[in-house]
C-alpha cells in the first residue's frame, strides 16, 4: 500500500468509516456563520475607514475625483523620489502622469524588477476594516513579482473597490478565486525583535494610495 | 542551544528543563516584555470586532467540520491542485516526508533553498536532512534568521526567536554577517537581514514552505506573513515544495472570511498581516514552473481517531495560547523540548509522539484557563490536558497516588463551577498532581517546586488574588 492509501485509510478508520462529499456538503451549508458579513456602514464612512487604516500602516492616501488622478500619481511619486516605474499589463494610460518612466512588464527577471524605483497598480478589491488591498494576476493587477521587488507600491483603487468587511472581499473574490492572490496590508512589517514593528523588511518599504472617487454603482 | 533540533525524543523532561530556565532571568525578561507587547495588541483589536464570539464560534465549528470529513477534503484538495499544475505527495511520518522533500530538491538540482517561516519543517528536522544531503537552507524569516545563524531553536510558534533581545541579535548579526559596526536599533537589524537575504531571493532557484491553509475547493494554498520574505520564496524561485500537516485543510475558499479574521488577529494582534498569499498549482506567467505539495500525517491521524483529543487538530497555530500561559511566560519555549511550546505544545507534542514521549507536557500547565479564553477556534486545552493526564496515568498504571489524585481532579475539572471554585482555593488542587516519570524517580516534587519558583519571582508577577478568567471577564466587561 502506499502512502497515501496508509493515511487515508487511517484516517478513515480513526474516523470510524468514511465520508461522503454530499454528507459534506450539507454539513458545511449548516455551519452557523452569525458574525457580521454586510457592510455597517454608509459608503463614505468606509473610505474614510480604509484611508484611516491605511495611515496607521504610515501608507500615503489621497481620495480624488477622476480627473485629478493623474496629478494626485505625479505628487506622490515626486514626493517618494521615484522615477522609473514598472506597471502591469493593462494599466489604464488615463492614470499614468507625464515626466515619468512607465515601463510595462515584459516577464523582467527577478534582477531585472530590483533595478526599478517602484511599481504602479489597481487592485481588485480593498478591505477598509483591515487597511488591505487585494492584487490578483489580472490586466492592471500583474505578476506577483512585480509588485514585490521594487522598494515602492503605489496602488489606484477605484472607490467602487473598495469594501467594508472581509467576508465582502471573499465574495468579490469568489469568482476569480483559482488567480494567484496577494493581499497587501501596509508595507512589509516585522515585529521579530521585542515586538518593536519595523516597516520594511523584504516586500516594498513603501506603500501609497490613491483612491478614485465615483463610479460606486458601477 | 546546540543547534540541534528540539526532540521531545530526547528532550530533557519539563520539569527539569523548566527549573534551569526559570533559573535565566535575561531570558524571562525577553519572553515576560514580548508576550506582554503581544497581549496588549491583540486585546485591542479583538476589542474592536464586536463580532468576535461568533467568529470563533464559525472557527471552531468548520474546524470540526472539516475533521469530520478529512478525507474527503484532503481528497478533493488532491484533485484540485493536480488539476491546477501541482503535484500532490502523500507522508506517513516526518522520515519519509523528509525524504520526498530532499528527494524533489535534488531533483530540481538545487544545493540551497530558500524557506519561509514553518514550524512543521521543524516539526519534521528538515534543515538538518537537507544539510546532510549537501543542500544549504536559508531561513528567510527574520526570526528564523536570528534562530538559524544563532545555532539556536524556536522557542514560540509566531515570534520563533521572541527570547532573544536586540543586544543578543546583534551580536549573532555582527559574528554571522561579519558586520562589526552594525548598530543595535531593531531598524538596523532589519535592514542587515535585508541586505543579507536580498541576494539570495533574487538567485536561490528553488523555495520550500510550510501553509497556514489548503483549499480543498480550489486546490489553493494560503500563506499568512508579514515580511514579503514568504511572497518571495513563493514567488521568484522555479520550483516550490510546500509540506502541510494534513490538518491544515480547509472545505472552501469562502471559510477563509474567518479564518483570515481570527488569525491575524490572534497571532501578532494586527487587523490584518501585512501579505496574504493565494496560490493554485502553477501558472506559466507567474511564479514558480514546478510546484509540489508535501500532505504530512506524523501521527496526525491517531489524534484524530482519541474523540477527546481530536481538536488538537482545530490549531491553526496562532500562538495566543502561549502568550496567554503563566507557565509558558515563566519558562520561555525551550523547556517544553519541542518545537511546539505553550499549551498547544503542552497537548500537541505527546499526542503526535502517542503518548509515549513529552509524558510531563499535560503536566505543564495551571490549568488556569487563559488558554482557552483567548484560542481564536475555541480548543478547550485545560479539558485535553486533563484527558490526556488521564492517558498518562492508565499507560502508567492505575493504582498510583497520582491516578487517584487525577480522578480528583476529573470531578474538579468537569464543571466549570467547581473549576473556578478550585482556582480560588488558590489552585492547591494542582499540588498532589506531582508527575513521576517512569523509574518513580528524577523529579518528585517538583510541581511545588515550580510554584516555589514563582514567588521568588513575586516581584515580577505575583500570584495573582483574583483568577485570570475573573480579571479577563472584568476587564472585558
Ligand atoms: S491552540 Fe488555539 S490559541 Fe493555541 S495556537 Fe492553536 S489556535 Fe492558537
Amino acid at each position: 500500500m502506499d502512502s497515501r492509501a496508509v493515511v487515508l485509510k487511517k484516517i478513515r478508520a480513526a474516523k470510524g468509516g468514511a465520508s461522503s462529499e454530499a454528507a459534506a456538503g450539507a454539513a458545511w451549508a449548516a455551519i452557523p456563520r452569525r458574525f457580521t458579513q454586510a457592510a455597517t456602514r454608509e459608503h463614505g464612512a468606509v473610505l474614510e475607514l480604509l484611508m484611516d487604516r491605511l495611515l496607521d500602516y504610515d501608507a500615503q492616501v489621497s481620495l480624488v475625483q477622476p480627473e485629478a488622478v493623474r496629478a494626485t500619481v505625479a505628487g506622490m511619486l515626486t514626493a517618494r523620489g521615484v522615477l522609473r516605474m514598472v506597471v502591469p499589463v493593462g494599466l489604464p494610460d488615463a492614470i499614468l502622469p507625464q515626466g515619468f518612466e512607465f515601463v510595462v512588464d515584459a516577464g523582467f527577471s527577478n534582477a531585472e524588477l530590483d533595478g526599478f524605483d517602484g511599481v504602479l497598480t489597481m487592485a481588485k478589491v480593498a478591505i477598509a476594516e483591515t487597511g488591505t488591498v487585494v492584487l490578483q494576476n489580472t490586466a492592471g493587477q500583474g505578476r506577483r513579482a512585480a509588485t514585490l521587488v521594487p522598494d515602492y507600491h503605489l496602488c489606484v483603487v477605484r472607490a467602487a473597490d473598495v469594501v467594508e468587511t472581509v467576508p465582502e472581499a471573499m465574495a468579490r473574490l469568489e469568482g476569480t478565486a483559482a488567480l494567484a492572490t496577494t493581499f497587501v496590508s501596509g508595507p512589509s512589517a516585522t515585529a521579530d525583535i521585542e515586538m518593536t514593528r519595523i516597516k520594511g523588511v523584504h516586500g516594498p518599504r513603501f506603500l501609497d494610495v490613491v483612491l478614485v472617487a465615483g463610479g460606486e454603482e458601477a | 542551544m546546540s543547534g540541534v533540533a528540539l526532540d521531545p525524543r530526547t528532550a530533557v523532561a519539563f520539569p527539569m528543563a523548566a527549573r534551569a530556565a526559570m533559573g535565566d532571568t535575561q531570558l524571562q525578561k525577553n519572553v515576560r516584555h514580548a508576550t506582554d507587547v503581544i497581549q496588549a495588541k491583540r486585546a485591542r483589536v479583538v476589542g474592536e470586532m464586536p463580532d468576535w464570539q461568533e467568529l470563533r464560534e464559525t472557527g471552531k465549528q468548520i474546524r470540526q467540520h472539516t475533521m469530520e470529513h478529512l478525507d474527503v477534503y484532503l481528497e478533493e484538495f488532491e484533485r484540485n491542485c493536480t488539476k491546477a499544475g501541482g503535484v500532490v505527495h502523500w507522508a506517513q511520518d516526518a522520515a519519509e516526508a523528509r525524504q520526498i522533500i530532499v528527494g524533489l530538491a535534488k531533483a530540481a538540482g538545487a544545493d540551497e533553498v530558500i524557506k519561509i517561516k514553518s514550524m512543521t519543517t521543524e516539526e519534521i528536522g528538515l534543515n538538518a536532512a537537507l544539510e546532510a544531503a549537501g543542500i544549504h537552507p536559508f531561513e528567510t524569516d527574520l526570526a528564523e534568521l536570528i534562530i538559524q545563524l544563532g545555532q539556536d531553536q524556536p522557542s514560540h510558534i509566531v515570534v520563533p526567536a521572541l527570547h532573544k533581545n536586540r543586544q543578543q541579535i546583534r551580536a549573532i548579526f555582527q559574528r554571522e554577517m561579519n558586520l562589526p559596526d552594525l548598530g543595535e536599533t531593531p531598524q538596523d537589524l532589519a535592514d542587515a537581514a535585508r541586505m543579507f537575504l536580498r541576494e539570495k531571493f533574487l538567485r536561490v532557484k528553488t523555495g520550500v514552505s510550510g501553509a497556514n491553509f489548503l483549499i480543498a475547493e480550489t486546490g489553493g494554498v494560503c500563506v499568512v506573513e508579514s515580511e514579503g520574505n514568504g511572497r518571495m520564496c513563493l514567488t521568484l524561485p522555479e520550483t516550490l515544495i510546500t509540506v502541510a500537516g494534513i490538518d491544515k485543510v480547509v472545505p472552501r475558499f469562502q471559510d477563509l472570511e474567518v479564518l483570515l479574521q481570527l488569525l491575524p488577529r490572534s497571532a501578532t494582534g494586527e487587523r490584518m498581516n501585512p501579505y496574504n498569499s493565494i496560490w493554485t498549482g502553477v501558472d506559466a506567467r507567474d511564479g514558480p514552473k514546478a510546484f509540489h505539495v508535501v500532505l504530512l500525517d506524523n501521527g496526525r491521524s491517531e489524534i484524530l481517531g482519541d474523540t477527546e483529543g481530536r481538536a488538537t487538530l482545530n490549531c491553526i497555530r496562532c500562538g495566543a495560547c502561549q502568550n496567554a500561559c503563566p507557565v509558558y511566560r515563566q519558562t520561555g519555549g525551550h523547556a517544553y523540548g519541542s518545537v511546539y511550546a505553550g499549551p498547544i505544545g503542552a497537548i500537541l507534542t505527546p499526542q503526535l509522539m502517542q503518548m509515549e514521549h513529552a509524558q510531563s507536557l499535560p503536566y505543564a500547565s495551571s490549568l488556569c484557563g487563559a488558554c482557552y479564553e483567548v484560542c481564536p477556534v475555541k480548543i478547550n486545552i485545560p479539558e485535553v490536558l486533563i484527558h490526556l493526564r488521564n492517558k498518562v496515568v492508565e499507560q502508567n498504571g492505575p493504582m498510583n497516588p497520582e491516578a487517584l489524585a487525577m480522578r480528583a481532579m476529573g470531578m474538579i475539572f468537569r464543571s466549570e463551577r467547581r473549576f473556578r471554585a478550585a482556582q480560588r482555593l488558590g489552585r492547591v488542587a494542582e499540588m498532589p498532581l506531582v508527575r513521576k516519570d517512569g523509574l518513580g524517580e528524577g523529579w518528585i516534587g517538583w510541581l511545588p517546586g515550580l510554584l516555589g519558583g514563582w514567588t521568588q519571582v513575586r516581584d515580577l508577577q505575583a500570584m495573582p488574588k483574583e483568577t485570570f478568567r475573573e480579571w479577563w471577564e472584568k476587564r472585558n466587561g
